[in-house]
């Protein structure tokens, strides 16, 4: 393969999606302009200044690993990177007396289809993860930590290696750092395109090097994760929001955001909007106000519905949507989750079974093949969701829809079968007239496993139905190849 | 009979340094946690993972050549087949599509007379969809062989993006 062409021009800068000035309250994004991301900036934004705290020597200074997680429960500050599990428990779960390695792994593994905040996180300031990352590795006593950093942005994993090679130059990472007997190394890692891998525990078999398929839980990464060894996964945003608890006290991160819902939370707001970009914003600000930083709707649309929380989230309409706090309490009380914190903005000239259709094949394509429910069943469901595109649905396929995902959801090993589910129970429960609508005007009904006439949305994906038809629903079937050798 | 040269010998520099800096983030039981760095390597410097990518890779790690191929199968920018000298993946995934990302594509596979998934007749670019690249708000995006992302691709961009890569990637006589 040839050198790299220089393509800058053709590259996004950040000025959209980060450096906009519509965040409010930032923590995490406060100050960037694209160019400070290196550690000197970082150090005069304040930066290790936290990790500097806990580690400073003599009587009654620095702060023991039980005062950290006391400070971090005290915040509120919950998963960033789907679940919404209390960041303070999860680190108490690791057993800090446990003799030998230990493991720190953070999942920047950012494939949720409406998310690109850990992008810009780490490509923009590296070194507030870096910290966040140091400073809860102490409080678990872990030595070694690793960031396992999405394949497909290359470019912020190369970043990430240089800022880690600054932070360990400065001596804030290696042997006996800042004066103390603590020694702590961090590296990079990198996936190649596997959705599945964001599953923490398809994750750290990924790191193992092994094909990314979850492991069944318990044993939880706590007691057995990688190599076998205690092990905490945390998203990347969860990492960044330490520092500035550390320095400022859980308490004053609580109080920014709402009961239960401590801080602020970057939204990736996209789709349907005039300024698609990141967000910063307090948990608990209503979805209006984020909606209007993002420019509103385009000109002359509606909003029509809303996947609050990245693409597995159930599907809201407008007007429950309008009613919203984005908090992870408010949505999940909605009916759908706040997850990665993806909005996914959809205007009133959406078909939404043919949204659907698209996520249908994602999960069918990314199912890791572990689990019959998942294999099988998100095959079926993009078959059916395709034929009804189509107009060859049969009015039964709404409940056999609902059936089949039923039968998904719960009885997977990882939520990846769920994440497939919901969306379509969601999509029917909102919108069944536009599912209804085009099963009434449908032409001859064809089996589950013919392929209709070309897809007007994307014919590659009825190409790649086709070898997906006989039960090989599987990666290996969905491979280039194999779509080549259906194609006419 | 002589033995086999060993496979080592086949690795160039800069891939024998790149291996052995990956390696180094592991302790020595977790060796082949290196394998999906290595054989990024190996593609960007042969453009796709052969079998004997595959025997180097399993030789540096000590892992049975099989439990890499299946980590070739697995990940999907792993290219089992040759590609075009230029890799452009385009997402297509929802958040994208809702953005052109779809039109993005078909445009690419207009311009460049490929059915998606397919290879030019001059070997000089593949054109595939992807699934999420992460980078939904720059929509519609476009991964170049694996490294570059490209993002904000209207067809006018488009064009000028295969204008300046076809520049650096003239045709080369057969």
């Amino acid at each position: 393969m040839n050198a790299r062409v220089d393509l800058s021009r053709f590259q996004a800068t950040g000025l959209e999606t980060c450096f906009h000035g519509r965040h409010i309250q930032p923590q995490i994004y406060a100050g960037l302009d694209g160019k400070n991301w290196r550690l000197k900036d970082y150090e005069a934004r304040g930066g290790y200044r936290a990790w500097r705290k806990i580690l400073e020597q003599g009587e009654g200074r620095g702060m023991t690993p039980e005062q950290v997680i006391a400070e971090v429960k005290a915040s509120s500050l919950r998963g960033r990177g789907g679940a919404g599990f209390p960041t303070g428990l999860k680190w108490s779960f690791m057993p800090r007396q446990f003799p030998g390695a230990k493991y720190l792994v953070c999942n920047s593994d950012e494939g949720e289809p409406g998310t690109c905040k850990d992008r810009d996180l780490l490509m923009f300031n590296p070194h507030i993860v870096i910290e966040g990352m140091a400073i809860a590795a102490y409080a678990m006593g872990v030595n070694v930590a690793y960031n396992y950093i999405h394949g497909e942005i290359f470019e912020v994993y190369e970043r990430f290696e240089e800022a880690l090679e600054e932070a360990r130059a400065a001596g804030y990472l290696g042997d006996a750092i800042l004066g103390s007997k603590w020694n702590f190394q961090l590296h990079a890692c990198h996936g190649f395109g596997a959705y599945i891998c964001g599953e923490e525990t398809a994750l750290l078999e990924s790191l193992e090097g092994k094909k990314g398929q979850p492991r069944f839980k318990p044993p939880f990464p706590a007691s057995y994760g990688l190599y076998g060894k205690p092990t905490t996964v945390n998203n990347t945003e969860t990492f960044a929001a330490v520092p500035w608890i550390i320095v400022n006290g859980g308490q004053a991160y609580l109080d920014i955001g709402k009961p239960n819902n401590g801080g602020t939370k970057i939204f990736s707001v996209v789709g349907d909007v005039q300024k698609p970009g990141n967000y910063e914003v307090p948990l608990g600000t209503p979805f209006t106000k984020l909606l209007e930083l993002a420019g509103g709707v385009p000109e002359g649309r509606t909003l029509k519905a809303v996947i609050p929380g990245g693409s597995s989230a159930p599907v809201l309409p407008a007007s429950i949507m309008n009613e919203l706090t984005m908090d992870y309490d408010a949505i999940a009380k909605a009916g759908s989750m706040l997850g990665s914190g993806a909005v996914i903005v959809m205007d009133d000239s959406r078909s939404m079974v043919h949204s659907l259709l698209r996520l249908s094949y994602f999960y069918m394509h990314e199912s890791c093949g572990q689990c019959t429910p998942c294999r099988e069943g998100t095959g079926w469901l993009y078959r059916m969701v395709e034929r009804i595109a189509n107009g060859q649905g049969r009015m039964q396929d709404i409940d056999l829809l609902n059936s089949v995902s039923d039968n998904i959801q719960g009885r997977t090993i990882c939520a990846l079968g769920d994440a497939a589910a919901m969306p379509v129970r969601a999509m029917i429960k909102h919108f069944k007239d536009e599912f209804v609508a085009l099963i009434e005007k449908n032409a001859a009904p064809v089996h589950a496993g013919k392929i209709g006439p070309a897809d007007s949305i994307n014919p590659a994906l009825t190409a790649a139905a086709a070898t997906l038809q006989y039960g090989m629903a599987t990666r290996a079937a969905a491979s280039p190849e194999h779509r080549q050798a259906v194609k006419p | 009979m002589n033995a086999p040269a060993p496979k080592a010998a086949m690795l160039s520099e800069a891939a024998a340094r790149a291996f052995a800096r990956e390696i180094a983030k592991y302790p020595p039981e977790g060796k082949a946690s290196a394998v999906i760095a290595c054989l990024a390597v190996l593609q960007e410097e042969h453009g796709f993972i052969s079998q004997e990518s595959e025997e180097l890779v399993a030789e540096a790690l000590d892992m049975p050549v099989i439990a890499v191929h299946e980590v070739t199968t697995f990940y999907n920018m792993f290219n089992q087949v040759p590609v075009g000298r230029v890799k452009l993946n385009v997402c297509t995934n929802l958040p994208c599509q809702l953005r052109g990302g779809q039109h993005a594509l078909e445009h690419l596979c207009a311009s460049l007379g490929v059915a998606e998934g397919g290879t030019t007749v001059d070997r000089a670019f593949t054109v595939q969809k992807a699934e999420c690249l992460g980078a939904c708000a720059d929509a519609p995006v476009v991964l170049v062989n694996d490294r570059q992302m490209v993002s904000f691709m209207n067809d006018a961009r488009l064009d000028e993006l295969v204008a300046v890569l076809r520049e650096a990637n003239p045709a080369r006589p057969a």
